[in-house]
């Protein structure tokens, strides 16, 4: 009798717990989709709404979707800004995918340099490279711009390309040296015995090992060098060299005091898209940096 | 008879120095980029200073003066009072929101992996972008938020949300929150996730409630991460441009023009190219100076843990 009423209450107690837990786990996750919700709403909005007909453009987004069928209208006025939007993102890209490579390139020989020699001024040149931080590049364009004009490189996007490596520089030296420094040396001697020197030993034998290190240089750069404005706004001044950014000034602008918002949907979607899927297919290559970055 | 001596230690030598050219040699291409992209500019950024030096025609030495006219300069003033109400608003702001965010999605539970990401999805979009994409979702008639708000009967008729500096500045600070927010959240979350669980349930049992856990024992321990996370937030919005120049266009009766945005109109729109690298030396000394602030903060930080 007492025990069977003590099962009850213990059975009622635990359920009450599990009713309570249940709540909680409820409300956490009604707080997380809100949250959700508020961060990914701009984008949705943004590329949902660059869906609907060229009529319905300048009227607010309620609902979001294209109500009225699938079109690519605003698409079509982007393209009417500028040099169309195809010159465009292949400026974007074309900048953005040669900063990746020379960055690349150049951080890692000097990484191997860094980790694995030793020379005059080693740590001299190397605190140099990274205290480049300090400086804000805003700080010094009207310089680069007249450097960059010595050099017969004004109005370039080779140029610009340059300025965005000169930039990536202290970290992906710095995550590059650090990402030799943990191969084990052993690896390097047997490579040696077997004959693999200098820059045969760094592509066959070392390369492959600081792959991961690489991959996180590239991300950054390519997401660094896709979103960059001001250096671009500046250093680039014929229309058909402007990258997206710039050009989207244009859009911004209008024209007769019009804003096509159509075009301006468009074009945030086109230069969010690539940002938003580099990062999510090599995400962790990416909190890989993040974490470099804060540690140190 | 003292051959075998030298002859055995010179390769030695000489490999050790061919090893040290070649050494130089992997990193003159990094070397060459930073000296002519960085230091040369910032170098000729000091003796631009000293000139009065037009777009067109020869530039002429008037030593000071740049300096002197800064310091008289009410926009330039004007300029760094409003960047540095910016700057503390817009830290503050995304501390309130990245806290609670780092300690939300610290929990073991299901799908907290999904909310980081997507929490984290604007940090890696361009300012220029979300500026563009926000500047859009605040616009009176073809906008969202105001749209939004009416459709609901929250008001009567849609704000002009940039037309005031107030909303303005508001609709700003809201845009830098949901771009910047993820990134301070996840330092933050790199702190919290530091500390050792057993202090937390050592406290738990010594009484202590949620309040006094955070407060005597989180945010003591996570001093370290909080001071990085402040100075990147405080450096990054001292160089705020995109948003002003993009959503505002220097704003409501030219209220939010920030130190980059007035350097780059005095070097790029009026062409006074001395002054704006004078201005620019100005700026320079200030990031500087929160440099070696931050590297003793961080060392407060390592002395008391």
């Amino acid at each position: 009798m007492t025990l069977s009423k003590m099962n009850a209450s213990m059975s009622l107690s635990r359920r009450r717990r599990a009713r309570k837990a249940f709540r909680a786990e409820s409300t956490y996750h009604a707080t997380g989709v809100a949250i959700a919700l508020f961060f990914l709403a701009p984008f949705a909005i943004t590329l949902l709404a660059s869906f609907r007909h060229g009529t319905e453009a300048r009227l607010p987004p309620l609902p979001p979707w294209p109500a009225s069928g699938i079109s690519l209208d605003s698409y079509r006025s982007l393209d009417t800004f500028g040099a169309g939007v195809w010159q465009h993102t292949f400026n974007s890209l074309l900048v953005s995918l040669a900063t990746v490579a020379l960055t690349v390139a150049v951080s890692v020989l000097a990484g191997y340099g860094f980790s694995r020699y030793r020379f005059p001024l080693k740590n001299v040149l190397f605190v140099l490279i990274i205290a480049t931080l300090m400086i804000p590049f805003q700080s010094i364009l009207t310089p680069l711009f007249i450097i960059l004009a010595r050099l017969g490189l004004n109005n370039s996007l080779f140029g610009l390309t340059l300025v965005y490596v000169t930039l990536q520089l202290p970290f992906s030296v710095f995550m590059m040296r650090n990402a030799f420094d943990a191969v084990p040396k052993e690896i390097e001697e047997a490579a040696r015995i077997d004959g693999a020197r200098d820059l045969k030993l760094l592509f066959r034998v070392l390369m492959p090992l600081v792959l991961p290190g690489i991959a996180t240089v590239a991300i950054f750069a390519f997401l660094n060098a896709w979103n960059e404005f001001l250096a671009a706004l500046v250093l680039l001044s014929s229309n058909e060299k402007y990258t997206l950014p710039v050009l989207m000034m244009a859009v911004r602008a209008g024209r007769l005091g019009a804003v096509n918002w159509g075009a301006v949907q468009a074009g945030v979607a086109v230069m969010t898209l690539p940002c938003l899927v580099v990062f999510l297919l090599l995400q962790r290559y990416y909190m890989r940096g993040l974490m470099a970055g804060a540690v140190k | 008879m003292a051959g075998p001596g030298p002859g055995k230690a010179l390769p030695v030598r000489r490999r050790r120095r061919r090893s040290q050219w070649r050494g130089l040699l992997y990193i003159a291409p990094a070397m060459a980029l930073v000296i002519v992209f960085f230091v040369m500019p910032v170098l000729f950024t000091g003796w631009m200073s000293l000139h009065n030096w037009p777009l067109l025609g020869s530039p002429r030495w008037i030593g000071f003066n740049n300096y002197f006219r800064m310091a008289n300069d009410a926009r330039f003033v004007s300029a760094l009072r409003f960047t540095t109400y910016y700057t503390v608003i817009v830290t503050i702001a995304i501390f309130a929101v990245a806290f609670p965010l780092a300690i939300f999605v610290e929990k073991h539970r299901r799908f907290v992996g999904a909310y980081r990401t997507i929490i984290f999805l604007p940090v890696v979009v361009g300012l220029a972008s979300a500026s563009l994409l926000w500047v859009w979702l605040a616009n009176v008639d073809s906008g969202f938020i105001g749209p939004a708000l009416k459709a609901l009967g929250l008001v009567e008729k849609s704000p002009n949300l940039l037309a005031t500096f107030d909303s303005a500045f508001f609709t700003i600070i809201v845009m830098v929150v949901w771009k910047i927010a993820g990134f301070t959240m996840i330092i933050l979350l790199t702190g919290l996730q530091a500390i050792p669980p057993e202090l937390t349930e050592a406290a738990r049992i010594d009484g202590a409630d949620r309040w006094q856990r955070f407060r005597y024992l989180t945010l003591p321990l996570m001093r370290r991460t909080i001071a990085l996370a402040l100075i990147i937030s405080v450096t990054g919005s001292i160089l705020a441009f995109d948003q002003f120049y993009i959503m505002t266009s220097g704003g409501p009766q030219n209220r939010m023009i920030s130190v980059v945005y007035y350097i780059f109109n005095q070097s790029f729109v009026s062409f006074n190219l001395g002054y704006g690298a004078a201005l620019s030396i100005a700026l320079l000394a200030i990031l500087v100076i929160i440099s070696v602030m931050q590297l003793r903060l961080l060392r407060i930080g390592e002395d008391r843990p």
